[in-house]
């Protein structure tokens, strides 16, 4: 695949449509920072400023553009707060579409067959791989990525982290987390 | 179309297995796959559902088998022969062998930013939106041979349309050439049972985000 991918990057260059050293920019930027510390940050000041958490539920992308991220946030952002009563999870069932802005790449398992097969039908079993089990009477709610509309999960705030600064929330945040598939850590994870 | 990539709701492809402290790229050609595709859409070579569109149309075999990186890089050389950018002799000889077609614009590094950010979908509205929160909505037992977006285990269910997100470009039209066809966009909620069966969890919901052509009153 190396010699094949090459071959195309070759040809596109000499056509003159694409320049290798932007292509090595962009490879940069997902490997050192778009990532899901982005997302972390966005979870952590929701958590800590009310208006801003409103602002983020009514409009997730104006909400965060306001924060200054290393990548600008397109449209079509949607932030989906979990309660006790429901838990959201994301899915894309026809692709992987996934809010890379905030999130970074996808990673493999959200990609693969048995998550976009499972996650809308048995999405308790899909919990159950990542340990997760939710009390039966909290609804889950599946969002099935089928528009250019992106989802970013907001998690519940874990107990025992009143008077905790942004920053030190954020290392509560994980990916699956925001995605739904995960629980954010406990306090006592964190030092 | 009916293809292998609308997986929602099959069985037997086994349990999620996630993979600790996972890198950005597991090979050094899966970023160079990613950056052609974001410099090609910045170029205007081709709308991003026209590249879904490409990767449905893989043999299921294939699409099976591929990674997801593999299937961008198969799908690319499908759009960029289609689309005659290059041909397939080229590709095989690594090289270009005639002159490049003019595209709209070039990807450079001074541009890079502005090109990783998504561009807006949103588009005029040709009509006044036909459903508000709370309808009652059936989906469309719709089969088309080319691309959309409205999956197959969600086609001639009722549900409720829980928002509405604006007019965007429409995927099915823009696919396959046709103009961006602007539609109003809306999340349509689904109880589990009704999608799934008496049997189904009830504490479960699934939304999908579908736009007006896939809907009908109910």
């Amino acid at each position: 695949m190396q010699l094949r991918v090459r071959a195309l990057e070759s040809v596109l260059t000499e056509k003159g449509y694409i320049d290798p050293a932007a292509l090595d920019l962009i490879v940069e930027a997902y490997e050192t920072r778009v990532g899901p510390h982005n997302g972390a940050r966005v979870v952590a000041r929701a958590w800590s400023d009310p208006a801003f958490k409103q602002a983020l539920l009514e409009d997730g992308s104006k909400a965060v553009r306001t924060m200054g991220h290393e990548s600008r946030v397109g449209d079509h952002l949607v932030v989906l707060e979990n309660t006790p009563a429901q838990h959201n999870m994301v899915v894309c069932t026809l692709c992987s579409c996934y809010p890379w802005e905030v999130l970074g790449l996808p990673p493999v398992w959200y990609k693969s067959a048995p998550y976009r097969s499972r996650a809308v039908k048995d999405p308790r079993g899909v919990l159950a791989d990542f340990g997760v089990k939710l009390p039966k009477e909290t609804q889950i709610r599946v969002w099935d990525s089928t528009a250019e509309t992106r989802f970013l999960v907001l998690p519940t705030r874990p107990a025992g982290t009143e008077g905790w600064s942004e920053e030190r929330l954020a290392s509560l945040v994980t990916r699956d987390c925001m995605i739904g598939t995960g629980l954010p850590k406990k306090s006592e994870e964190v030092r | 179309m009916d293809g292998i990539h609308d997986m929602g709701g099959m069985d037997g492809f086994g349990k999620v297995l996630p993979e600790a402290n996972e890198p950005p790229f597991h090979e050094a050609w899966e970023g160079r796959v990613l950056a052609m595709q974001r410099a090609l859409g910045y170029a205007g070579a081709w709308h991003i559902d026209v590249s879904r569109a490409a990767q449905e149309r893989l043999p299921p075999q294939v699409y099976l088998t591929s990674s997801y990186y593999q299937r961008w890089e198969l799908a690319m050389e499908s759009n960029v022969t289609e689309r005659g950018l290059a041909d397939a002799d080229e590709i095989a000889a690594g090289h270009a062998l005639r002159e490049g077609k003019p595209l709209m614009r070039k990807l450079t590094p001074d541009l890079v930013q502005q090109g990783m950010t998504r561009g807006s979908f949103f588009r005029q509205a040709q009509a006044p939106a036909r459903f508000k929160p709370g309808d009652r909505v059936r989906t469309r037992n719709i089969h088309p041979r080319t691309h959309t977006r409205l999956p197959r285990y969600a086609r001639g269910r009722v549900g409720v349309i829980e928002r509405q997100h604006g007019c965007h470009a429409f995927p099915d039209a823009v696919a396959t050439d046709r103009g961006d066809d602007p539609q109003w966009l809306y999340t349509v909620v689904f109880d589990g049972r009704e999608l799934w069966g008496a049997d189904a969890d009830p504490m479960v919901k699934v939304s999908i985000d579908a736009f007006e052509p896939y809907l009908d009153p109910a």
